[in-house]
């Protein structure tokens, strides 16, 4: 351990995993620690076994769960969307080879305790259960002024100005009711809560159009999710890492973060050894003097034997309780996956059910979502604190990622990840495409 | 999908081999002799190549693709993913017969394929670097033992001299096609993967229309 690196990145979550396989490929030295005794920090999957020594103070499971290794449960439960620009790295960097995805079947919300999917298409906004008549035909219209956007053709604007109009002011301009609002500003644009209105349209438009950009892919939903589980995202990263260099150390912990009398960064040190780098990246976890607190998450992890009541019966689903359906300022969101993800065995399906604190009893806060799901196996609730660093890192050469929020899927994760190799480089993140399976065998066997 | 189609002969098998040992033993060297039939004697630590591919065909014409997946070095810290040992047909175990810890990291990588790997694996495991015999500190009986207590194909092997190299994966080939159940399972696994994952490669796939009422 007495080399010099370019780079050492402390915590392999998935941001940190993504930012090790660029840096790894863009030709820097780079070593990856963790404290953990497997890959995925914060947004690890766990087995059975890791999964009771976190919850339940390393407590047997009871032998009716199954097998330890059919396990691989997500503390953070998110799903990616078809189209963003996260499956773009995975495209790009080739890590797809290693890691297998499927369609989640539904993209639902509930409304007066009945759940109904959402509709994405102006063919399903004509049949959807949640508009009324002519709510039908204004959403309609609204879809279509969407799908039909051009930034550079101001025909398509319909007189509006994303940056200026408000989405208030455009909701208005197709006299979509507080109905229809509710859809489209949470179930399809995602947003927690509704401060989204106040606010200039393009930032709403731009999620729908994500949104019904992510359903064109492949039908049915918006959603895809890995094969065994999101922890497989920072694994797959993290191999394309080691395969262009980085070196990796599971279970191996970091005692201090040495820096010079100026402040600026030095070296890690594990044990009696001190390993020298020109710049350190790491989740929050390891740099808790440098970062403060601007929030609180709850999720809950339900293991079920059955999918969840009136879902019908999907393999996989994401449901959303609208803040108003709740009587709360933020959204209550459940993504459930099953067996046929290998995220458990044959016959459970696994529910996560999560909102932003705002109480001083969070676990009662997301009542509404678990009464959805009908008899629970088994549950475990975890309360975290949302973590943002306090410096840029410019002057210490300490680059620190943010905590993984509310949102379901995978944007803000990315806007971290940008913002990092930005902040460290001076550049915009511009991923170059690497060789497939097929082309890099094509050069290994002529390259005698 | 390659082997849909049982009753027709020649048949084509795909199979997920993964390689294990401790650094230094000459996985790569094995592997690089085998899929280009070349050794590099300076050759460092893997970089780039860990995901290979080598065809061979079986004596009644069958053939066997396997794909290869090399360690990138994350064993080196004992910091191997879930993801390389997930969905292994088989597993190639290297040692270094002039080094006596690399024979015993051997022995708890196969407790770790057994705790880890799927319960039909087929495993081979290779002392290798004959060639240096005269500094030998593992003898080859207590390989042998090992292997037989174990059900493992046991091999001694120099990559730098082409010993026994192809007989590794010529008998982990016919032993894998023998074996129904992990036939069935690659089969089962290829079909699953033709149906229901999404190829996110191909950006035309899967467009769903605006009339779909799925």
């Amino acid at each position: 351990m007495d080399e010099e690196y370019d780079i050492i990145i402390l915590g392999t979550g998935l941001t940190e995993c993504v930012l090790s396989g660029i840096f790894s490929v863009e030709g820097k030295k780079v070593l990856h620690i963790d404290r953990n005794d497997h890959y995925g920090g914060e947004c690890a999957s766990l087995n059975l076994t890791q999964l009771f020594r976190k919850f339940r103070n390393g407590e047997a499971p009871p032998e009716a769960l199954g097998r330890d290794r059919d396990y691989n449960i997500d503390l953070i439960p998110k799903f990616m969307m078809a189209n963003e620009e996260l499956v773009k790295a995975l495209v790009y960097t080739d890590v797809t080879r290693y890691v297998e995805f499927k369609l989640v079947s539904g993209s639902m919300v509930c409304r007066d305790q009945k759940i109904s999917k959402v509709p994405a298409t102006v063919g399903e906004a004509l049949v959807s259960p949640l508009l009324g008549f002519f709510e039908k035909r204004r959403a309609k219209k609204f879809l279509e002024f969407v799908g039909n956007w051009k930034e550079d053709d101001i025909q398509t604007h319909n007189g509006l100005d994303l940056d200026k109009h408000t989405m208030t002011q455009v909701y208005e301009h197709f006299g979509l009711d507080t109905n229809s609002q509710e859809f489209i500003g949470h179930a399809m644009a995602l947003h927690l809560n509704e401060s989204y209105k106040t606010r200039p349209a393009r930032e709403t438009i731009e999620r729908v159009m994500l949104y019904v950009t992510s359903v064109a892919r492949y039908g049915s939903s918006p959603y895809i999710y890995p094969m065994y589980g999101l922890g497989e995202l920072p694994q797959g990263f993290a191999r394309l890492s080691a395969i262009y260099g980085g070196t990796y150390m599971l279970d191996t912990p970091v005692d201090e973060i040495v820096c010079d009398s100026d402040g600026k960064f030095v070296g890690v040190k594990s044990g009696n050894d001190t390993v020298k780098a020109k710049l350190v990246i790491g989740d929050p976890s390891y740099f808790q003097s440098r970062t403060r607190t601007i929030g609180k998450v709850v999720r809950s992890i339900c293991l079920l034997e059955h999918p969840i009541p009136n879902s019908d019966n999907a393999d996989s689903t994401q449901i959303i309780v609208p803040q108003a359906q709740a009587n709360r300022k933020h959204d209550i969101y459940i993504a459930s996956v099953s067996s046929t993800h290998c995220v458990v065995p044959k016959n459970f399906w696994v529910a996560s059910v999560s909102t932003i604190v705002e109480t001083d009893n969070p676990i009662a806060e997301i009542e509404m979502g678990i009464k959805l799901l009908g008899p629970i196996k088994e549950r475990f609730d975890i309360v975290s604190d949302l973590h943002v660093p306090t410096e840029t890192g410019a002057e210490s050469q300490i680059y620190i990622s943010k905590s993984y929020d509310a949102t379901s899927h995978f944007v803000s994760v990315f806007e971290d990840i940008k913002d990092i190799y930005k902040r460290i480089t001076g550049n915009e993140l511009a991923l170059s495409k690497r060789p497939t399976a097929e082309e890099e065998q094509a050069a290994f066997e002529s390259n005698r | 999908m390659n082997n849909s189609n049982p009753t027709l002969r020649p048949r084509q098998y795909q199979f997920k081999l993964v390689l294990l040992g401790e650094s230094a033993v000459g996985k790569s060297s094995v592997v690089l002799r085998f899929v280009k039939d070349r050794f590099d004697e300076y050759k460092e630590s893997t970089i780039g190549a860990a995901f290979l591919t080598k065809t061979i065909a079986l004596e009644n014409g069958d053939t066997v693709k396997f794909e290869i997946w090399d360690t990138a070095g994350q064993e080196r810290y004992k910091s191997l993913a879930p993801m390389y040992y997930r969905n292994a047909n088989c597993a190639v175990v290297v040692y270094d017969i002039t080094q006596t810890t690399s024979f015993e990291r051997a022995q708890s990588w196969i407790q770790e394929l057994k705790k880890q790997a799927d319960s039909n694996i087929i495993i081979a495991l290779a002392g290798n670097k004959i060639d240096l015999s005269d500094k030998r500190t593992v003898s080859t009986i207590e390989g042998q033992n090992f292997a037989e207590e174990n059900n493992l194909l046991f091999f001694e092997t120099s990559a730098k001299e082409s010993t026994k190299i192809s007989d590794i994966f010529t008998q982990l080939a016919n032993k894998l096609v023998e074996s129904r159940a992990i036939v069935a399972e690659a089969a089962a696994q290829q079909q699953s993967r033709a149906q229901d994952t999404l190829n996110l490669n191909n950006r035309n796939a899967g467009q769903g229309s605006d009339t779909c009422a799925c």
